[in-house]
C-alpha cells in the first residue's frame, strides 16, 4: 500500500472518529467542534519539539576535525614520498 | 572464514576531487588492511587533473585495486552508481563520497556490521550516540533536523538517517533497488533507502561522524529545500 493512502486512511479514520462524535453527542458539540484544531496545533508542537530537542541533542563531533587534519597530513607526506603530485592549487 | 570470501567494491563518484581522491585511496588502503576490496572512481570528466592522479595511483596500488571507469562529463550520481556497478566484481558495494565527509575509517565497523547481522544494507547515520557532525550552522543543523522530523513522520522509513551516503549495499539488492530510483541529489539517497526498507531490505545502522567539506564549503539553500520537499512528496506516492 502506497504511504499516502496510509496516511490518508488514518487521517479518514480520525475524522469518522470525529463524526461520530459530533452526531452522537456525547460530549457537547461546542467542544467536538473545536477537536480538529487541537489536533493540528497539537501535531505543530509535537513537530517544533521534535526539531527543538534534535537541535540541542545534535551529536557533535569537534575531535573528529582535528583527527582528519591529522590523516590528511599523513597521506599527504604518504603521497608525496610515491611521488604523487597532489599539491593543492 | 566468511570474511575471506567476500569482496567489497567501494564506488567513488568524482569530479574535480583531484587531492581528495588521492587523500581518500590512502586512507581506504590504512584501514582495510586483511580485507579484499576493489574501488571504483567514477569520474565525471573532471577538468582539474582527477583522472591524472588517478592513474598515478593505479601505478602504486595496481590496476586490478582501483578501477576507473571515467565518463565525458557530469552525468549526475545516480546513473554514476549504476555506472560504477556495471564494472564492479564484488559481491559487497560501498558507496562512499570523496571530499573525505565520510572517513574510511568507519568501513570496517560496516563490514563488521553486516557480518554479525546479515543485513542486506548497512547505513551510515550521524544521529545517534557515537555519531556526529563538525562544521555545521546552526542554520544548517536547523534545516536538517527538520527535514528529518519531516522525513520520520510522513514516510516511516525506519531508519534514523535517510539522506546520508555512506552505505554498504549486498550487490544483488543494490542491483534491485537502484533502478527504481530516478531521482537526483541527495533525495536519491533518500529514495534509494525508503524503496529498500518498503522490499523489506534487513537495514543495520552504525555510527559514523561526518566533518564538513576539508576543502570548500557545502551550501543548502532555497532549492535544495525545494527539491527536498518535491522528493518528500514523490515518495509519499510512488512508494
Amino acid at each position: 500500500m502506497k504511504q499516502i493512502i496510509k496516511i490518508l486512511s488514518i487521517l479518514i479514520a480520525i475524522a469518522a472518529f470525529w463524526i461520530g462524535l459530533l452526531e452522537s453527542s456525547v460530549v457537547p458539540r461546542s467542544n467536538t467542534w473545536l477537536l480538529p484544531i487541537y489536533l493540528i496545533v497539537s501535531l505543530g508542537c509535537y513537530g517544533l519539539l521534535m526539531v527543538g530537542v534534535g537541535l540541542m541533542k545534535f551529536p557533535t563531533c569537534p575531535q573528529e576535525a582535528g583527527l582528519l587534519q591529522k590523516d590528511v597530513a599523513e597521506a599527504k607526506e604518504f603521497l608525496k614520498q610515491r611521488g604523487i603530485d597532489v599539491a593543492s592549487d | 572464514m566468511e570474511k575471506e570470501k567476500n569482496k567489497y567494491s567501494i564506488i567513488v563518484p568524482t569530479y574535480n576531487e583531484r587531492l581528495n581522491i588521492a587523500l581518500l585511496v590512502y586512507l581506504i588502503f590504512k584501514h582495510l588492511k586483511d580485507v579484499d576490496f576493489e574501488i571504483i572512481v567514477v569520474d565525471d570528466g573532471s577538468p582539474d587533473g582527477t583522472q591524472e592522479v588517478v592513474k598515478q595511483l593505479q601505478k602504486l596500488y595496481g590496476e586490478d585495486r582501483i578501477l576507473l571507469r571515467a565518463r565525458p562529463r557530469k552525468l549526475g550520481l545516480g546513473t554514476a552508481y549504476i555506472h560504477g556497478l556495471k564494472h564492479a566484481s564484488g559481491n559487497f558495494v560501498v558507496i562512499m563520497d570523496a571530499d573525505l565527509s565520510h572517513h574510511p575509517k568507519y568501513l570496517p565497523s560496516f563490514i563488521r556490521k553486516q557480518i554479525e547481522t546479515g543485513a542486506n544494507i548497512v547505513t551510515g547515520t550521524r544521529y545517534v550516540r557515537g555519531g556526529g557532525v563538525h562544521g555545521w550552522n546552526l542554520m544548517r543543523k536547523l534545516t536538517s533536523r527538520g527535514a528529518n522530523v519531516l522525513a520520520q513522520t510522513l514516510l516511516w522509513p525506519g531508519v534514523s538517517d535517510l539522506t546520508g551516503s555512506f552505505r554498504l549495499y549486498q550487490r544483488s539488492v543494490l542491483e534491485d533497488v537502484i533502478n527504481s530510483c530516478v531521482s537526483k541529489g541527495y533525495v536519491f539517497q533518500m529514495e534509494m533507502i525508503v524503496r529498500a526498507s518498503r522490499k523489506g531490505c534487513h537495514i543495520a545502522e552504525v555510527p559514523i561522524t561526518f566533518v564538513d567539506r576539508v576543502y570548500g564549503s557545502s551550501k543548502l539553500g532555497g532549492s535544495e529545500i525545494v527539491e527536498y520537499l518535491k522528493g518528500l512528496a514523490y515518495l509519499l506516492v510512488t512508494t
